[in-house]
């Protein structure tokens, strides 16, 4: 007995290894980035030729990045409304609705899980030149709202889930309308999740590349900008300080998101009323 | 049972108003944005070109295209060999740090889930960006190696070669692997390993025999998600693969592009759907099979 409780210990330390290794493999080359962004040359290469802020000046008065970004900030918080949006009522209805119609609209919100981005992306550019929108922020809207849909879902509904059945029965026989059971009782109980679901709604917008490349008409977002700066090795250093500003916030609205989902469903488990 | 009931009274007076109300933004996006849009592709694909937005005639010359050119059975089969690598580097990989957060990480376990799940949310396209840094002629690697002496001459070997696209989509994908494998070695009850070695079971054969087939599930969920985005990638064969690591995401766009043919992309993707439509119901007899046996 001891000797295999030293055995799975001894396991434990070796797979705690694995697993600094596997963290460093997964953040090293992104963390380049950072490094190269401060770096006082042109080529991303070692040994580094020192430290300079150049890079991070040059975004500043560049009309065509600021428009990227306005542009990418307008539709992410529009389009992450919209999926959380539906990722509130879909899975509502899908938990409280009992109707068939409910968990299939359900289980279609969560399939684009199975369809690769480039198909979504075709099928949306035909659909929206059908009916006449055309490659616009309007369409780059629904496609997002599309590709945030799945996470939206999963995150809301596992937050109703939790939320004890009890709760619900307790406002309905006290009279309560499914309107106000809705307004006032299981939407506050869940509004860290509405807040996380809205958070990463906004990131898979924000950051998405696939989908908007087909949807895009002139006013290009901020991936799409970095995309275009790429073919141009000159601009390569701008683009390592404005994906580290990205990293940076990316990083704050995912911990945050996160942290809200968790002190969410903590606060549910102990405290069920 | 009871509850059941009395939930059974206060669900009759429900308002129709409310129930449109709550269902309408999600009708409204999986019925137009999901099953219209993709309905339109498969209407698309049966069509030929003119150059109008959505064909001309009733054809499947498309598909004897995409069946009988050599060209799309190579590309096709390429995607399939980059996304199968993609998959099994990912989930054997990522296998261990899930069984780690399972069942050894303790205290710790809430700061590593989020710190493997963290990159998950961070720009795809950077992410692959960086392993261009990485790989590149005058890049970090081939700039290390020279530094420490093992290489004098910057190689070509690593950019642009499929290679890179394995590597470059493992790392991007490697997030989504271990959530689904965590979250199926969690629920394995414990009383399941001590069962195991109160009858005498090595600490090996209780894994291989025990742990093993009740996580694959979460193993064939990982594998979905993963080899789904990347059998359709387009991004990292563009920036990392070279000529020669060409997938048949790459060629759906070129033909809503450069090539313009809609209804010949259109029956790509119809063929690319297909594909995977196959893996899941692989995946979903496999998952029957090993469901089975729990």
């Amino acid at each position: 007995m001891k000797a295999e409780r030293a055995g799975t210990k001894r396991d434990g330390r070796w797979l705690g290894l694995y697993v600094l290794a596997y963290l460093v493999f997964l953040y090293l080359p992104v963390l380049l980035i950072p490094l190269f962004s401060f770096n006082d040359s042109i080529q991303a290469a070692f040994p580094l030729q020192g430290f300079t802020l150049q890079w991070y000046e040059t975004l500043y008065g560049n009309p065509a990045l600021s428009g990227a970004l306005v542009n990418s900030l307008v539709i992410g918080a529009i389009a992450a409304s919209g999926a959380t949006l539906c990722g509130i009522t879909v899975s509502y209805m899908d938990l409280y609705g009992r109707s068939p119609l409910a968990a299939t609209i359900s289980a279609i919100a969560r399939l684009p899980i199975l369809i690769p981005g480039v198909i979504v992306g075709i099928s949306l550019l035909i659909l929206i030149n059908l009916i006449g929108l055309g490659p616009s922020r309007v369409a780059i809207v629904l496609g997002h709202i599309l590709v945030a849909l799945p996470t939206t879902v999963v995150v809301m509904r596992s937050r109703f889930a939790a939320i004890p059945r009890s709760v619900r029965e307790a406002a309905l026989d006290l009279g309560a309308s499914d309107w106000t059971t809705f307004r006032r009782v299981m939407l506050p109980l869940s509004l860290p999740a509405v807040l996380s679901a809205f958070m990463l709604a906004f990131l898979i917008s924000f950051d998405e590349f696939i989908v908007v490349f087909f949807l895009a008409g002139t006013e290009p977002t901020l991936p799409l900008y970095i995309w275009s700066q790429l073919r141009f090795p000159r601009s390569l250093p701008t683009v390592m300080a404005l994906g580290t500003v990205i990293l940076a916030v990316s990083f704050i609205i995912a911990g945050t998101a996160e942290f809200l989902r968790h002190r969410g469903l903590g606060a549910a488990r102990r405290n069920p009323a | 049972m009871s509850t059941l009931v009395a939930a059974e009274v206060p669900e009759s007076r429900s308002s129709s108003g409310f129930r449109f109300a709550m269902l309408l933004p999600g009708a409204l996006v999986t019925f137009l944005l999901i099953l219209f849009a993709l309905g339109l592709v498969l209407f698309l694909a049966f069509r030929g070109n003119d150059g109008s937005l959505l064909g001309v005639g009733l054809t499947v010359e498309n598909f004897v295209t995409v069946a009988t050119d050599p060209l799309y059975w190579t590309v096709t089969l390429r995607s399939l060999v980059i996304a199968g690598l993609v998959t099994l580097a990912t989930v054997v990989t990522a296998y261990p740090v899930a069984y780690y957060l399972a069942f050894h990480a303790g205290r710790r376990r809430g700061l590593l889930l989020f710190l493997v799940t963290l990159p998950f949310w961070t720009s795809y396209l950077l992410r692959v960006f960086a392993w261009k840094i990485v790989l590149a002629y005058n890049g970090v690697l081939n700039s290390a190696l020279i530094e420490s002496g093992i290489w004098s001459e910057p190689t070509l070997a690593f950019l642009n070669t499929p290679a890179a696209v394995v590597v470059t989509l493992a790392h991007a994908y490697a997030p989504f692997a271990i959530l689904p494998i965590y979250v199926a070695l969690d629920t394995i009850p414990k009383s399941l390993l001590e069962a195991a070695s109160d009858l005498g079971a090595r600490p090996f054969t209780a894994f291989r025999r025990v742990v093993l087939p009740n996580s694959m599930p979460g193993v064939l969920a990982a594998a979905l998600v993963v080899f789904v985005p990347t059998v359709g990638d387009y991004v990292t064969p563009a920036m990392v693969g070279g000529p020669a690591s060409t997938m048949i995401g790459t060629l759906i766009q070129s033909q809503f592009g450069k090539a313009n043919d809609w209804p010949f992309g259109a029956a790509l993707s119809v063929c690319v759907m297909l594909v995977i439509l196959v893996v899941v119901l692989v995946a979903r007899g496999a998952d029957r099979r090993f469901g089975s046996r729990t």
